[in-house]
């Protein structure tokens, strides 16, 4: 009895230790995968899907009231972007507004990474300062901007009277409104990215500046020579964000039109994006077979960008 | 009792050593004050002049100079942006939208990021890349067939067409993963394995408790952006089901005409945010920058 017992017993804690083997070698096999899924399989459907259908899209003439119903015109649409002068306008405002945003922005928050760098009292007071701009929306960060620039009432006029300036119509002129919305731009991330650059600055090695120090170089030779090259993969991560950024701005400029202006990036589409265009094309005119040719464009000229920036890099390195 | 024989000057001299590039910063003159001083004036000013403009009325807000001192409508402001603009309703569903993507991102962010820092498995590396590739794509180039597809599966309009293709996020797997490889140590998961615990196990209780902090930081960054989101939710909402942001538009597009009330908008869709920077606002300093020197 007591020998038969131990037999029995001792099978079935083989068989178990077998069986525990075995769901520990799929769980070690599986485990992983069954933890990235989520991830992929909601970005597969709701990103990578619909970036490439838009290409499909934008091959047929789809109107907004009449989904699903899609005529094949091959690449008519794209010959009429390319015909269209409100397309090559807009580019050029996107373009432009994104210099005139991106470069001052990242040039002030190069300069106030490295004030707030030093040793400095409240020195957690001027990092959050530094970001608060970032925990407003566009909506609101935009609304008051509008207001600010306001023609005959705004804040800004005002200010530029008491130093004799005739008041100027930001909302009706090309390039003053193209620099009212690169400003709200330049607002709201500066300070995000001085905080990434900050980061960066803290990472490195200290070795470096004495090593400077003895060479006799300047504090500024010290942030040329030592400090701008050693951020300098945080420069480039920031120069792609912002760019992607611009090429994709929408709701300053919609905003700032007040309405029925806005979509049109105003009454002579001074200020209209491929954003704007985009929206246009498809929620106003109702052409979403148009408006899916909007966005395969952006998205070459994103890759367009990317490829410049590969080149660019790569002759800067050559030369140095 | 060994460590407490160092001389407080070497152990002054050796944290300085610890922490890279502490030792070279130099002490802010007067004129760094002065900059660094602007700058927060220039950073805070507008929020500031929300306040003042929401707590006036049109006429006076409308004055050349305008107003630079709160005035006493706030609260009839308020109240009016609540209730005339509908921004009440707004921001129970901006709370819905930004919690629901924000609880969601972090769930799978950590699940996803623990695989990628401490499970070995085929095909790691790639898909990996794939993650950080992904990062680069803004996901607006796809609105067209999105809004479409939100047709078909019956959520057009809704609040669901703005939850789900936010779900997750390249950026907060890339974050979760850079943490927790320096943070969990891999004695902790090999241990954890060795008393038997399977991986659903070991994630509950060795990684969780661990990626707590960087957990919260990424719920609080998702969140803010899910608020703050707009072009996506412009698109795909009602007017009966909006979010803050896009209300906000709907009141600058004359729906209402009055300044004062607009600018209440303002404030009241960014206040929830602000009261969240000034309790957090160290923590999500801190998360960004983590983040970023790291990425």
């Amino acid at each position: 009895m007591a020998s038969s017992t131990s037999v029995a017993s001792g099978g079935g804690r083989v068989s178990r230790q077998r069986w525990r083997n075995l769901l520990h070698r799929l769980d070690l096999g599986a485990a992983p995968y069954a933890f990235i899924t989520p991830f992929f399989v909601i970005f597969a459907a709701f990103s990578a899907y619909p970036l490439i259908y838009t290409l499909w899209v934008s091959l047929h003439r789809v109107e907004l009231a009449t989904q699903d119903q899609m005529d094949w015109l091959a690449l008519d649409n794209y010959t009429a972007l390319w015909q269209d002068d409100r397309f090559w306008n807009a580019l050029m405002n996107t373009f432009t507004i994104g210099v005139l945003s991106t470069v001052p922005q990242l040039l002030m928050a190069l300069g106030l990474a490295h004030l707030l760098n030093y040793r400095l009292r409240g020195s957690a007071f001027f990092r959050v300062a530094a970001l608060a701009p970032y925990a407003t929306s566009v909506g609101a960060a935009a609304l008051v901007f509008t207001m600010l620039f306001e023609r005959d009432f705004g804040m800004i006029n005002w200010g530029l009277s008491l130093f004799g300036f005739d008041h100027i119509d930001w909302e009706s002129e090309k390039w003053p409104a193209q620099i009212a919305i690169s400003l709200m731009v330049i607002w709201r991330w500066t300070g995000y990215n001085a905080l990434l650059y900050l980061a960066a600055m803290q990472a490195i090695p200290r070795d470096r500046y004495e090593a400077a120090a003895i060479d006799g170089a300047s504090r500024w030779q010290q942030f040329t020579k030592v400090t701008v090259p050693g951020i300098r993969s945080t420069i480039v991560f920031t120069i792609v964000l912002s760019t992607i950024g611009a090429t994709q701005l929408f709701g300053e400029p919609l905003i700032f039109g007040q309405g029925v202006n806005g979509i049109t990036g105003g009454a002579e589409n001074q200020y209209q994006t491929l954003g704007l265009l985009l929206y246009e094309e498809g929620w106003r005119n109702y052409q979403m077979g148009r408006a899916a040719t909007v966005a395969w464009a952006m998205f070459l000229l994103l890759i367009l960008l990317f490829v410049l920036h590969r080149v660019l890099r790569r002759v800067l390195s050559r030369r140095a | 009792m060994t460590t407490d024989t160092v001389a407080p000057e070497e152990r002054a001299a050796r944290r300085r050593l610890l922490r890279p590039g502490a030792g070279r910063q130099h002490h802010a003159g007067p004129l760094a004050y002065v900059l660094l001083g602007l700058a927060a004036l220039l950073s805070l000013f507008p929020l500031y002049w929300t306040m003042v403009a929401a707590s006036t009325d049109n006429t006076r807000v409308t004055q050349s100079p305008p107003p630079f001192l709160p005035g006493p409508n706030l609260f009839s402001n308020l109240r009016a942006a609540w209730q005339d603009a509908g921004l009440g309703q707004a921001m129970a569903n901006s709370l819905i939208v930004a919690g629901a993507i924000a609880t969601s991102t972090v769930l799978f962010a950590t699940l996803a990021g623990f695989a990628f820092a401490k499970l070995r498995f085929r095909g790691r590396n790639a898909l990996l890349i794939l993650v950080i590739g992904t990062m680069m794509i803004p996901p607006q180039l796809g609105v067209v067939p999105l809004f479409m597809m939100m047709s078909e599966l019956g959520w057009g309009g809704s609040l669901p067409a703005v939850i789900f293709p936010t779900l997750v996020s390249a950026v907060g797997v890339f974050f979760m993963r850079q943490y927790l490889s320096n943070a969990l140590p891999d004695e902790l998961v090999e241990a954890a394995r060795v008393d038997g615990a399977h991986s659903l196990r070991i994630f509950w209780s060795v990684v969780l408790p661990v990626a707590r902090p960087a957990m919260a930081v990424l719920f609080m960054i998702t969140f803010v952006q899910a608020w703050n989101d707009f072009f996506w939710p412009y698109i795909a909402l009602d007017d009966s089901n909006l979010t803050v942001p896009v209300a906000l538009t709907r009141l600058s597009a004359g729906y209402v005409r009055d300044q004062s009330v607009i600018m209440a908008g303002a404030l009241l869709g960014t206040l929830p945010l602000l009261v969240m920077f000034v309790v957090f606002g160290r923590q999500i300093v801190g998360g960004i920058m983590q983040g970023a020197v790291k990425g």
